[in-house]
């Protein structure tokens, strides 16, 4: 089994059913190619525009659609993951404006110009993020279905951490925050890991953090 | 290159979000969205199921009932593979258990379907049902046999007169709830059809099952299914036998003539998948005053359904554990109307494990034993049910490297004596035994004049580690770079295991995939010298006289065809010690470490072989302390049926003091690389070890599992 390259580009396929645009951030003229493949169906259709990872996309689709399924049904990213479809396991956690949600309790369109980052979008063209590498040595997951999530959590996570905001296992709210196993643990805990690589996701997150670079 | 931890060869893909789960594959182009409609009742019969609104929906393009589903064939229990069985969908008006889908609504997109069939007019008539065990146990039969063929009893001696005339008897009830596996990614299945050939990606542990219960329900040549299950995001039991969803996708596919996708919501993985039994269960202990057992009895009654038995083997668990003349093992079920019993990972183990090695603990208490000295004063010399020598036995090993480890000398022997603030602190032992199964599994392995090597298997990788294992085996015997190695897991047309579960996988596949290197090895060098080569003559060789490469075939036999079966009895072993505190205030428990022994033959990856124990170990903690399903007594439904009503372990429930220790060593009786499974090991005794740690801190022994707040809290001393 060859690990397949992430094609950044699956995001410009269009839709499918509904109408929708796509533009690359940062080139001149903001050329958008609209895509019109069936006519559209059922309630009203919101005209959403989003940020993903550093590509603009534009769709017009149907109001009830979650941010979750735009990203995995309409823009092929499926790296993040349904896991409940009713925020309780935390698979689905992307960053929106550099905050962690959970994807699927929140509609696509109530997040017209925001800026969302999915699991695609966290390596950089020079490698993976220090979470990536820190999860595959620690062995951080078995089914890896709810690891994106894991890992976007812990993204954000170590940044409220790194600004100092306090958690249920902190223990002095006047003192510089210390990123225990307990604390990762605690900040960490919306997002459920059936296989239980908890101690291992645990030791992936703090040689993230000690390592600086997360 | 064996033994090695070596990082998962499919971590990149798994990380970065490139690995595809079925529901996930586009394949076949834009899919349209299959949604499933529950009954909202568990017994009765659908009186009106008013389809016209849905029908008329935006998007919609065909909705599925019983009046006009596909001829599919029929529920068949008797059929020996038991996860090829049939599952056939829609079969009449009648409603059998909560939940069980009425229709499937097939639009272009999810919110379409899933809307459309909140359109859906359904009514019911419904009966009286049975849906708790504890009420209904007197009802109780016994089964022809118990899963996996084991036997239904087992009788040596006579307990009864062994009870009777011992110095010291437990005889106590536990009780286990109903478990779901609830893997996080839910039931799923992609299918499509080209021409007659069905094409699907289902969720799936085993390849082989999943293409015979397709052809038996769909009723087409099991060569006309194909399915590729390359990534599957847990399974646990649960994908052992494909559900609803699969059906669903595999017959709408055909009626609109697209590729369709179904996906079971997680709640309706709370009613379609398949449940872990509820169990009563009675041990019986009786010991001489100096600790010997002279006898030991296992009674079990768990819920099942009339639909197909499911005999969860739990009463199994005692009869390779200690010695004792006077035994008895009997598993009985009493038919309830809920969804159906399923494997759920530590089948038998996990529930027995957590009745038996609670009662042991008990023992010790009576006789003012150590729990360890206990078990080794009870072990036994040869398998005292079947009268063969162990292939080996670690046990005693496991409990005192476990015990050095721990530091079990600083245990308190009085219950209830170790206090810190409000805290009470206890640590606990328990045994862990799991039998050792084996299923005829062939695999290739192929090396190519650029010394490249492909490894080709239909089994998969649940999260078990297969990708990576196969290649370091394929690797080992071949001399060459693991980088060097590619393996091909998890499709129809591939050669055929029994994949996933039952702790059998790595096994199986790495003993046909070390045949299968042996045998091109031999095409190469002939029979004379298959061993003894370097690395360089192998790769020089066949690229110098193979232009096309070289092909090897291995296989490994089922056990019911392995002499060693019959000749010796064949297990993992291990040991679990676990450190709770139990809040005096609230009767909150929090297991403050942990560490598990295990012994399980040669490993094959030091790395992913402790993650899947550190991973069983939780489940069993979550045995002890948290998992329970919530059956409504008057309605048959799971009241707790999502992730954050049925409670499962979270980071916080679990210390980062958590180890799994691995002894070295080889089963040279097992199989030609020694190894066995530990799947199911690190859920093996584990729950029981949290429950002894509790009674430990506490001196209070909950028989009713979980051990949640209320049952300790009434119980407790005061605080203060």
């Amino acid at each position: 089994m060859a690990p397949k390259d992430i094609d950044r580009r699956t995001i410009l396929k269009s839709c499918g059913v509904l109408a929708m645009s796509v533009a690359a951030v940062g080139q001149p003229g903001r050329a958008e190619a609209q895509v019109q493949v069936a006519p559209q169906l059922g309630p009203p259709s919101i005209a959403t525009r989003l940020t993903v990872n550093g590509q603009e996309v534009a769709f017009d689709l149907d109001a009830r659609t979650t941010l979750l399924d735009v990203l995995r049904e309409h823009l092929d990213l499926t790296g993040t993951k349904k896991g409940c479809d009713q925020g309780q396991c935390g698979a689905c956690t992307v960053h929106v404006n550099g905050r962690r949600v959970n994807s699927c309790l929140t509609l696509a369109a109530m997040h017209d110009g925001d800026t969302v980052t999915t699991i695609e979008g966290l390596a950089s063209p020079s490698g993976l993020h220090p979470l990536q590498r820190a999860f595959i040595e620690r062995d951080g997951f078995q089914c890896g279905y709810c690891t994106p999530g894991q890992i976007m959590a812990a993204a954000a996570m170590l940044e409220e951490a790194r600004r100092g905001a306090p958690s249920h296992a902190t223990a002095d709210l006047t003192a510089v925050l210390s990123l225990t196993d307990a604390e990762i643990s605690e900040r960490m805990s919306g997002n459920i890991c059936r296989c239980a690589a908890y101690p291992n996701i645990v030791a992936a997150i703090r040689d993230a953090a000690e390592g600086g670079a997360a | 290159m064996i033994g090695r931890a070596v990082s998962r060869v499919d971590g990149p893909l798994k990380v970065t979000g490139g690995a595809r789960y079925a529901y996930e594959r586009q394949d076949f182009g834009r899919a349209a969205v299959g949604f499933i409609l529950g009954a909202s009742v568990a017994k009765g019969r659908i009186v009106r199921l008013d389809t016209a609104a849905a029908e008329r929906a935006p998007g919609v393009l065909h909705v599925m009932t019983h009046w006009n589903a596909p001829a599919q064939g029929p529920r068949d229990g008797s059929l020996p593979d038991q996860f090829g069985r049939p599952w056939p969908v829609l079969q009449g008006e009648r409603v059998s258990w909560f939940g069980q889908p009425v229709a499937l609504v097939v639009a272009e997109t999810f919110e379409q379907a899933r809307s459309a069939a909140a359109l859906i007019d359904a009514a019911y008539e419904t009966e009286a049902g049975a849906f708790d065990l504890a009420s209904h146990a007197h009802l109780a039969y016994a089964p022809r046999t118990a899963a996996v063929g084991l036997a239904t009893d087992s009788v040596l001696g006579d307990l009864d007169a062994a009870m009777a005339s011992a110095d010291v008897t437990i005889d106590q009830n536990y009780t286990t709830p109903a478990h779901f596996a609830q893997p996080m990614e839910p039931q799923s299945c992609l299918a499509h059809w080209v021409g007659d050939d069905l094409h699907v990606r289902p969720s799936a542990q085993g390849v082989a099952g999943a293409r015979m219960a397709l052809a038996r329900t769909i009723r087409i040549p099991r060569e006309r299914v194909h399915v590729d299950t390359a990534f599957v995001g847990g399974g646990f039991g649960s994908k052992l036998r494909v559900h609803e969803e699969a059906v669903f996708a595999a017959l709408a596919a055909r009626v609109i003539a697209r590729a369709v996708k179904v996906a079971q919501t997680r709640r309706q993985v709370f009613t379609i998948t398949g449940r872990r039994p509820e169990t009563i269960q009675r041990v019986r202990l009786a010991a001489s005053r100096d600790g010997r057992l002279t006898g030991v009895g296992h009674d079990v009654n768990m819920q099942g359904t009339s639909r197909e038995e499911f005999v969860e083997q739990t009463a199994t668990v005692l009869r390779s554990l200690y010695a004792a003349p006077n035994r008895l093992t009997r598993h009985r079920v009493t038919d309830l109307d809920v969804g159906l019993g399923e494997a759920v990972r530590g089948p038998g183990e996990l529930p027995g494990l957590l009745a038996v090695e609670s009662a042991m603990d008990e023992l010790a208490h009576e006789l003012g034993l150590d729990p360890i000295e206990l078990r080794i004063l009870n072990e036994p010399e040869r398998d005292p049910e079947r009268n063969v020598p162990f292939s080996e036995r670690r046990l005693v090993e496991c409990m005192r490297e476990g015990a050095a480890r721990f530091g079990w000398s600083a245990r308190a022997a009085r219950p209830g004596s170790r206090r810190e603030g409000d805290e009470l602190i206890g640590i606990g032992m328990a045994a862990a035994i799991r039998m050792h199964f084996q299923g005829a599994t062939r695999a290739a392995v192929h090396m190519g004049r650029d010394g490249r090597v492909v490894v080709r298997s239909d089994m998969t990788d649940i999260g078990t580690g297969t990708y990576t294992i196969l290649a370091q085996v394929a690797a080992d015997a071949l001399g060459v770079p693991l980088a060097r190695v590619t393996v091909e897991l998890a499709r129809s047309d591939l050669p055929p295991s029994p994949g996933s579960g039952g702790s059998w996988g790595a096994s199986n596949s790495s003993n046909a995939v070390h045949r299968a290197c042996e045998s091109l090895k031999e095409k190469v060098f002939g029979s004379s010298n298959a061993s003894g080569f370097g690395r360089a003559d192998l790769t020089s060789v066949v690229s110098r006289r193979f232009p096309d490469g070289v092909e090897g075939e291995g296989s490994i036999v089922g056990m019911a065809d392995d002499p060693n079966y019959r000749n010796f009895s064949q297990h993992t072993y291990g040991a679990s010690f676990a450190e709770v505190a139990v809040n005096t205030v609230t009767g909150e428990v929090r297991l403050r470490r942990m560490l598990g022994v295990f012994a399980a033959g040669r490993i094959i990856n030091s790395k992913t072989t402790r993650s899947q124990l550190l991973g069983g170990m939780i489940w069993g903690v979550s045995s002890a302390l948290h998992e329970a399903a919530h059956v409504d007594p008057r309605y048959g439904n799971v009241v707790n049926g999502d992730l954050a009503e049925y409670v499962v372990p979270v980071h916080a429930d679990i210390p980062a003091a958590l180890e799994a220790v691995l002894l070295d060593g080889i089963d040279d009786k097992a199989n030609p690389l020694g190894m066995k499974g530990v799947g199911e090991l690190g859920v093996c005794g584990t729950g029981a070890a949290v429950a002894n740690a509790v009674f430990n801190a506490t001196g209070v022994r909950v028989r009713d599992f979980p051990i949640t707040m209320d049952k300790l809290l009434a119980a407790l001393p005061p605080a203060f």
